[in-house]
């Protein structure tokens, strides 16, 4: 049977068993939304030390997709510099509201690749996403 | 009614689908099982081309002009309103073709509250069960004559809890607005016994009849409503046509909803006189296609019947309950007694969110709903972020519900793993105590 396109085995694991699931103590930022069509709830925290995402957490309710795509957020940013970490976000964006294929180092990232053949789920995964991207973009302003 | 025939004796769903353009539209590529009537129904030929006709041979516009087609508009729509009232067996007067529901539900609020009907002393008894388009307009209307509102709870069930409603149907209440069906449960309130006791202390009552009309005969000289709100595009009729109607005596003495042409009688810069009803709470030029579509579908059903739908309806809630309830990891919500769910049922997989559910009934061509069904109020009751939610109408078959149930079976194949988990003899008991 070939894989589903949309519920991979890899999205399947992050939403049963989400990866960096709570709040971060102390954070220097957090950050909530929601999306009000679907009732999707994720609540990002993180630390920034160093120009780096040290660490981040995300917390919420909603669908598979919502909180795979939170989990997969928190493994691929934390650890990160901040720069590259919004870099990160934007390319998740352009990989599913442009279309734009995935980058060699996005990893399980690209497993939401198949989300962007679903017009109605793309919102679902990017909440987490956007939230990050505007909590960086309004921290990288602040530095200007 | 009549006693001789079974009402489905001549009730062919298969020929009912005809009616339907987009139930048989060729340049679709993928199978198409509807379960989604409730959020709008489709419509038949019969209403599409009574607009088109319309369009084609009476267009102008309406009650303005001494000309042929002007004369032409005017007495198709108001055709079309006489044509409504008799369908509901309300006077034509109080009828007023609004958008929809939440625009009937807004000119009630707005119309009541602004003539000091609505005060800082009174209150607006509502339920638990209602639609936002039920609970936001007297909001609106709360922050400019800070009046209370009171919801009429439930029990665990979804059931209205009538020993609740009867202390609330009591001073300061003015007014009691509420739902005929629940568009989530797909169960009926006790209308007529409410609208006794609101009545008997001196309360008006306004109906949100929107998921009642697709399913069930409504007669408003019968129910003794004050208002009621419906959408013609629930009941196989055009979207951007709905009805408000309201006694007479009371519109009378309301304001009017919205301002503007149409409406008025006399207009200087000191004052205005409002036009006669219904006039008075019709600005602007109307949605006649609309108009003359909605009487087409009430045509339209009554060469149905609504016994036929009904015991149509009947027999696809039946197969649709008995699918769901034979799932082990499904949560149907609503009344134990199944009969008491009509037209639409809400349910839940197991651990599972509706979204994903929804999703996978899209790839099997089943159309559903999935969300808070604009209710984010029931949905805290009933303890869940969204439900999914399917729902019939007369064009509805075995076979589309038998599709949902080869979906809901996928769906448990992709999430096998977190469905076990939900479905553990321990997590069942915190479900029965949830
Ligand atoms: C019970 C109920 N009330 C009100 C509405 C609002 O209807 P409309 O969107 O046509 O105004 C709906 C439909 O969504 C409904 O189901």
């Amino acid at each position: 049977m070939p894989e589903d396109d949309l519920y991979r085995e890899i999205i399947l694991e992050h939403a049963s068993h989400p990866h960096h699931h709570g709040t971060v103590t102390s954070a220097t930022h957090t950050t909530e939304g929601r999306n009000p069509v679907c009732g999707d709830e994720i609540a990002l925290s993180w630390n920034e030390k160093d120009g780096k995402v040290s660490d981040i957490a995300f917390d919420g309710t909603g669908c598979s997709i919502s909180q795979a795509a939170a989990s997969i957020l928190c493994d691929s940013v934390i650890g990160l510099p901040t720069s590259q970490a919004l870099a990160c976000a934007r390319s998740f964006r352009a990989m599913l509201v442009e279309g734009t294929a995935p980058e060699d180092d996005m990893s399980d990232m690209a497993a939401l690749q198949g989300v962007q053949a679903y017009p109605a789920r793309v919102k679902c995964a990017l909440l987490a996403w956007n939230l990050l991207a505007e909590s960086l973009e309004a921290e990288e302003q602040s530095h200007d | 009614m009549t006693t001789s025939a079974h009402p489905l004796a001549h009730f062919d769903v298969q020929e009912i689908r005809k009616d339907f353009p987009i139930l048989n539209d060729g340049t679709r590529t993928r199978p198409l099982s509807y379960l989604d009537s409730a959020a709008t129904s489709q419509k038949p030929a019969v209403v599409l081309n009574a607009m088109h006709d319309y369009y084609v041979h009476a267009n102008a516009n309406v009650h303005r002009g001494v000309h042929e087609l002007g004369d032409a508009a005017t007495s198709r729509f108001e055709h079309a309103r006489h044509r409504v009232a008799r369908f509901l067996n309300a006077d034509p007067r109080g009828l007023i073709f609004v958008r929809n529901t939440t625009e009937a539900l807004n000119l009630v609020a707005t119309g009541i509250a602004r003539q000091g009907g609505l005060m800082a002393s009174d209150r607006v008894v509502l339920s638990v069960l209602e639609h936002h388009s039920n609970i936001v307009p007297w909001q609106l209307e709360r922050s400019t004559h800070g009046f209370a509102i009171a919801a009429i709870p439930l029990h665990p069930d979804g059931t209205l809890d009538m020993d609740e409603a009867r202390k609330l149907l009591a001073p300061p209440t003015k007014l009691l607005s509420i739902t005929y069906q629940s568009n989530v449960l797909g169960t009926v309130t006790p209308l007529k016994e409410l609208i006794a006791m609101a009545h008997e202390a001196g309360i008006l009552v306004a109906v949100d009849g929107a998921q009642r009309v697709p399913h069930a005969r409504v007669d408003m000289k019968d129910l003794n409503c004050d208002f009621f709100a419906m959408s013609g595009h629930k009941v196989y009729g055009p979207m951007g046509s709905g009805i408000l109607w309201g006694k007479p005596e009371l519109l009378s003495s309301m304001s009017p909803f919205l301002g503007g042409g149409s409406m008025i009688d006399t207009v200087t810069f000191e004052r205005t006189t409002w036009a006669e009803l219904p006039q008075k709470f019709e600005a602007g030029t109307p949605d006649v296609a609309a108009a003359v579509g909605l009487a087409a579908a009430c045509d339209y059903i009554d060469s149905l019947t609504y016994e036929a739908i009904e015991a149509h309806e009947k027999d696809l809630m039946q197969h649709l309950l008995h699918m769901l309830d034979s799932l082990p990891y499904i949560d149907v919500y609503g009344p134990n007694d199944r009969e008491r769910i009509v037209g639409a049922v809400s349910f839940n997989v197991r651990g599972v969110h509706a979204h994903d559910v929804g999703t996978i009934c899209d790839r099997h061509g089943v159309a559903i709903r999935v969300g808070h069904h604009c209710c984010q109020p029931l949905m805290r009751h009933l303890g869940v972020p969204a439900t999914a939610r399917a729902s019939v109408a007369a064009y509805v078959t075995h076979d589309d519900i038998d599709s949902l149930g080869e979906a809901l079976a996928d769906v448990a194949s992709i999430f096998g793993q977190v469905i076990t988990q939900h479905t553990s003899p321990a997590s069942q008991m915190e479900h029965r105590h949830a």
